[in-house]
């Protein structure tokens, strides 16, 4: 026997982005509730609105199966007397299961005989069972809670019914004064409270009362309408997702509707007039069929057709307030230039320890300098790096991104090219952001690409010198999503830089040019390496590389991520090699002679005449061949080096004594191998390597 | 079509059908203040167990927001109209809803909606869940249930409404302009607030006397500070609601860096937060009488 069972949590408006999660959520639980309890169903669909969550379980087994358990007792030779009846033991145990000691039996468990009985547990209707669900509403976990009127109890918004039907019988449960019943609401202004028969009625009985419950069928109507409005407009509209979702979340009778403004606001930059809409409004922008920006919107409301002129009066006024402010900034702004707006950023603070904005400009001129140098920049670029990071956070301080926030860096690349900027330094500008999410896109230009690098560096060392690390979920300035941006954008241009000495170069460019302003800039060096170090674990398990070449490589700071992650790619490639375990564990026994001893890798040199063995000639000769090349082929042609290296090595061991009691012979021994391990280090400490 | 209630019938429909609801009517703070959830009627009352239900008119001024009586929705001082119930009501959606309704705005005529926006007020100590209410897109209400109030967690919950006089008014009246809303007996906002407008812009951001202001801030923190060691809860309040205005007036002029911003927030807080907790221990001394009076009640109904 089945029956269905809904139940559905009726609250004020959740915010938008929390209701498919918590419906989710709900079923994740209920499923697994369910489970706990042995109670069989066929699926789970789920419903949901800004003001209710539920899900209805289709076929659910209106009664639990008999289980049947078998439970052990006693040992065999304490169970029975020496006549052979069941002792005290024996029967106080069948006694204590609600069984008849007939029911005995005897089962050798781990070489012993014991007292096993079979326990049957007789399955509970479901009705008896649901009510605890409760438990799983009362469980859900939200990322923020309040609480409400005189009770402790928090939850995402506060509870006003509760629907508890399987089929037409309600399973009571309640929660603070709430009592769960077979009666919904239905839309706030539309609608009116619903009675529920059985619980499979339920989206139907709610679509009565202007309620659509299926999110994907909101969605699909949302989308519908406004398709239906631009190609009756001969508009092109960009149904972004994000958007898309948060408006099916704040509807349960979704409408849309055209809205249009004053074409003279197409004056103002196009990325203003997309975030007016978009971000503040939750309006989809349109564009013609030449793919310009249109003068008009699509917005989406909560309810019907009824009086839409109102709703769109309303709407198009609202957001020519918007605008207007947004051209009175746009004009207001360019009445200054980029010196004025620069000037400025002498008053602004980056942070209190550090400060001003200004003060970072200056640091981040030089050390952008320094790495176009390092990264190979032409005199163009160098010229265009040198004069986007003189100015490019002006932008802070103009009065639109003062309004709009969010545009930092677009108004920046938009105002430069108005002031004369060339497009270069104004892309920079744009550029230096990013990447504004772990995986968001990168600078496209080399300038944008270096000043990105010079600024996050500069933010990064400068909490880490003034003692602001990033621990546990605390990293108010971004510096994880920062110093993993330093290491993709090197990636991605190839760039090799060296993170290891990076703060030491930092320090010295900056004491050269006297802009260290007060800070010791070598401070917390080891919590700066573990931090770029954790960088470098996060970039290969985004990468899924084994666990131990993340933990062999991450750590080698004296080389660079580009070098890295290409030594982690070889190593990758080869690791099902027939000869992989060998090589390694060839390369590892020279890494490990020579980290016990001292090297004084000044004079690393190897004299032939005190030689004993041909292997050491023949090692010899091989490594100061490869040795010649290393530093201009790629890590695989290296690691192949290495790898034909291994016979060599392996008879090397074989037929010397390292550790030779006649010391010149020791040294030049052990000088021969630190020179191989100079070759090896560039593979990170290989001992790490699981080769079994 | 919308009933054209100019801004002294609306506010007065507001007043009766909170009255209704329970609320007391309350005159305005007489101290200068930022918002309608700095006067004590709401900052204060939301602490502690006594149950609060209030409801007034607060001019709010925020000095950075002075335009010169130039732009058309940008005031250095409006109204807002505060409904603070202590414990939250389960219905006061409702109650707001229908509270539009008197205003003449039918809901099914219109697009409304509560979009989530956490609210907070980090120099008093306060934060809190609710939304803010968007009339056909037009933010016109702030909806609040507070969850902590000077640095002090509440129990029982307040729920706090702030509608937007002039951005309501604007809507009801249909007028582009702030300054050519109906105020009453035909005389406009701008006649009588125009004029204000550009005076206390042209002070706030050109000729307001900083070191003057600045001994201010010094000398009323230095006396609240003294007040509430003696006790004193609410002379010691006038003296941070004071603190805060000047440190507004200050920021407007541009005077203080966003590094002293900080400081001088952390002290408005610190302060918010002795006298929150202050003002628990002084109503506990007198036993909480609205506690008291509540239950009385209660049990007369009973």
């Amino acid at each position: 026997m089945t029956a269905n069972y809904l139940l559905e949590i009726g609250l004020e408006e959740m915010p938008a982005h929390v209701v498919r999660p918590s419906v989710e959520q709900l079923k994740t639980k209920t499923a697994a509730f369910l489970n706990d309890q042995h109670l069989a169903f066929a699926r789970i669909e789920v419903f949901a609105t800004p003001r209710r969550l539920a899900v209805l379980v289709r076929d659910l087994a209106t009664e639990q199966p008999d289980q049947v358990e078998e439970v052990k007792g006693p040992a065999k030779k304490i169970a029975l007397t020496p006549d052979g009846e069941f002792s005290k033991a024996a029967l106080g145990f069948a006694r204590g299961q609600g069984v008849d000691p007939s029911a005995i039996t005897f089962k050798d468990f781990k070489g012993v005989d014991y007292v096993f009985v079979e326990k049957k547990t007789v399955g509970q209707p479901a009705a008896a069972i649901l009510p605890e669900l409760i438990e799983v509403v009362k469980g859900l976990t939200f990322p923020t809670r309040m609480k409400w009127g005189t009770n402790h109890f928090e939850y995402i918004r506060p509870i006003h019914w509760l629907v508890s039907l399987l089929d037409d019988q309600i399973i009571p449960m309640s929660l603070l004064d709430v009592t769960a019943g077979r009666v919904s609401q239905g839309h706030r202004f539309l609608g009116q409270p619903v009675t529920i028969a059985t619980a499979t009625d339920y989206e139907q009985d709610l679509a009565q009362e202007k309620v659509i419950a299926d999110l994907a069928r909101r969605q699909a109507l949302i989308e519908a309408q406004i398709q239906t409005i631009a190609s009756d407009n001969d508009w092109q509209v960009d149904l972004d997702p994000d958007l898309l979702e948060e408006v099916v979340n704040l509807v349960e009778y979704p409408t849309a509707f055209a809205g249009h403004f004053d074409p003279k606001y197409l004056a103002v930059p196009e990325p203003v007039l997309i975030t007016s809409m978009k971000d503040n409004q939750r309006y989809f922008y349109v564009r013609d069929q030449n793919g310009q920006l249109a003068a008009d919107f699509i917005g989406v409301r909560n309810g019907n057709r009824e009086h839409l002129d109102n709703v769109i009066a309303g709407n198009e006024k609202v957001l020519v307030a918007r605008l207007d402010d947004a051209r009175f900034f746009f004009e207001e702004d360019q009445k200054l230039s980029i010196d004025a707006y620069v000037a400025k950023l002498k008053k602004v603070t980056f942070h209190d320890k550090i400060g001003t904005l200004y003060e970072k400009m200056q640091r981040v001129n030089v050390i952008a300098q320094s790495l176009g140098h390092l990264f190979g920049l032409s005199a163009q670029e160098m010229a265009d790096l040198d004069r986007a990071s003189r100015i490019y956070k002006f932008d802070l301080v103009t009065g639109m991104v003062g309004e709009f926030p969010e545009l930092q860096g677009t108004m920046g690349e938009i105002y430069a090219k108005i002031f004369g900027e060339n497009d270069a330094v104004a892309q920079a500008i744009r550029e230096h952001y990013l990447p504004i999410s772990a995986e968001g896109a990168l600078p496209a230009s080399k300038v944008g690409a270096t000043l990105a690098i010079a600024d996050k560096l500069d933010s990064t060392l400068a909490f880490f010198v003034v003692g602001m690390i990033p621990n546990g979920s605390n990293d108010p300035y971004a510096l994880r999503r920062q110093a993993y941006g330093v290491v993709r954008i090197l990636l991605a241009n190839q760039w090799h830089l060296s993170l290891g000495k990076l703060q030491a170069e930092i320090e010295q460019v900056l004491a050269d040019r006297g802009l260290t302003f007060k800070l010791d800039w070598l401070k917390n060096g080891a919590e700066l390496r573990h931090f770029f170090a954790d960088r470098m674990r996060q970039l290969f398990s985004e990468k899924n590389f084994r666990h131990d070449f993340v933990e062999a490589l991450a750590d080698s700071n004296a080389i660079d991520p580009t070098t890295i992650n290409e030594v982690a790619e070889t190593l990758n490639e080869h690791r099902h090699d027939d000869d992989f375990k060998e090589t390694i564990e060839a390369l590892t026994r020279v890494l490990r002679l020579t980290k016990q001893t001292d090297a004084k890798s000044s004079e690393l040199s190897v004299d032939p005449a005190l030689f004993e063995n041909p292997s050491e000639q023949v090692l010899y000769d091989a490594v100061v061949q490869i040795r010649g090349h290393f530093a201009h082929q790629t890590v695989e042609q290296n690691y192949e080096a290495l790898r034909d290296l291994r016979p060599l090595i392996e008879n090397y061991f074989e037929e010397n004594m390292i550790m030779a009691d006649d010391l010149q012979v020791r040294n030049n021994r052990l000088n021969q191998l630190r020179i191989l391990q100079k070759l090896i280090t560039i593979f990170g400490d290989l001992q790490e390597l699981v080769v079994k | 079509m919308v009933k054209q209630l100019n801004i002294q019938e609306m506010i007065l429909t507001l007043q009766q059908f909170w009255a209704k609801k329970g609320c007391m009517l309350m005159e305005a703070y007489d101290n200068e203040k930022g918002a309608g959830t700095m006067s004590p009627y709401t900052f204060l009352r939301a602490i502690g167990p006594e149950p609060w239900n209030a409801a007034y008119v607060e001019p709010s001024r925020r000095p950075a927001d002075g335009r010169y009586g130039e732009n058309p929705n940008r005031l250095f001082q409006h109204h807002q109209f505060q409904v603070v119930m202590k414990p939250s009501p389960k219905n006061i959606q409702e109650y707001y809803l229908d509270s539009l309704r008197e205003l003449g705005i039918e809901p099914l005529e219109h697009d409304i909606r509560f979009v989530e926006d956490n609210w907070e007020n980090p120099s008093m100590g306060c934060a809190g869940v609710g939304w803010e209410v968007w009339l056909d897109g037009m933010e016109v209400s702030q909806f609040t249930y507070f969850q902590q109030v000077g640095g002090l967690t509440v129990d029982p919950v307040t729920s706090e409404i702030t509608y937007g006089v002039e951005r309501l008014a604007s809507y009801i009246q249909n007028v582009n302009s702030v300054f050519d809303l109906q105020w009453g007996d035909g005389v406009l906002y701008g006649d009588i607030f125009k004029e204000p407008e550009y005076e206390h812009s042209k002070y706030a951001f050109e000729e307001s006397d900083q070191e003057m202001l600045l001994n201010f801030f010094n000398s009323y923190e230095k006396e609240a500070l003294r007040l509430i060691k003696l006790g004193l809860v609410h002379p010691a309040y006038d003296y941070v609601l004071k603190c805060s205005h000047t440190f507004n007036l200050l920021d407007a002029r541009g005077a203080v860096s966003v590094t002293e911003r900080a400081g001088y927030l952390a002290r408005i807080r610190s302060m918010a937060h002795k006298i929150a907790k202050a003002f628990v221990e002084e109503r506990k001394k007198l036993g909480f009488p609205l506690l008291e009076h509540a239950q009385a009640n209660a049990g007369e109904e009973n």
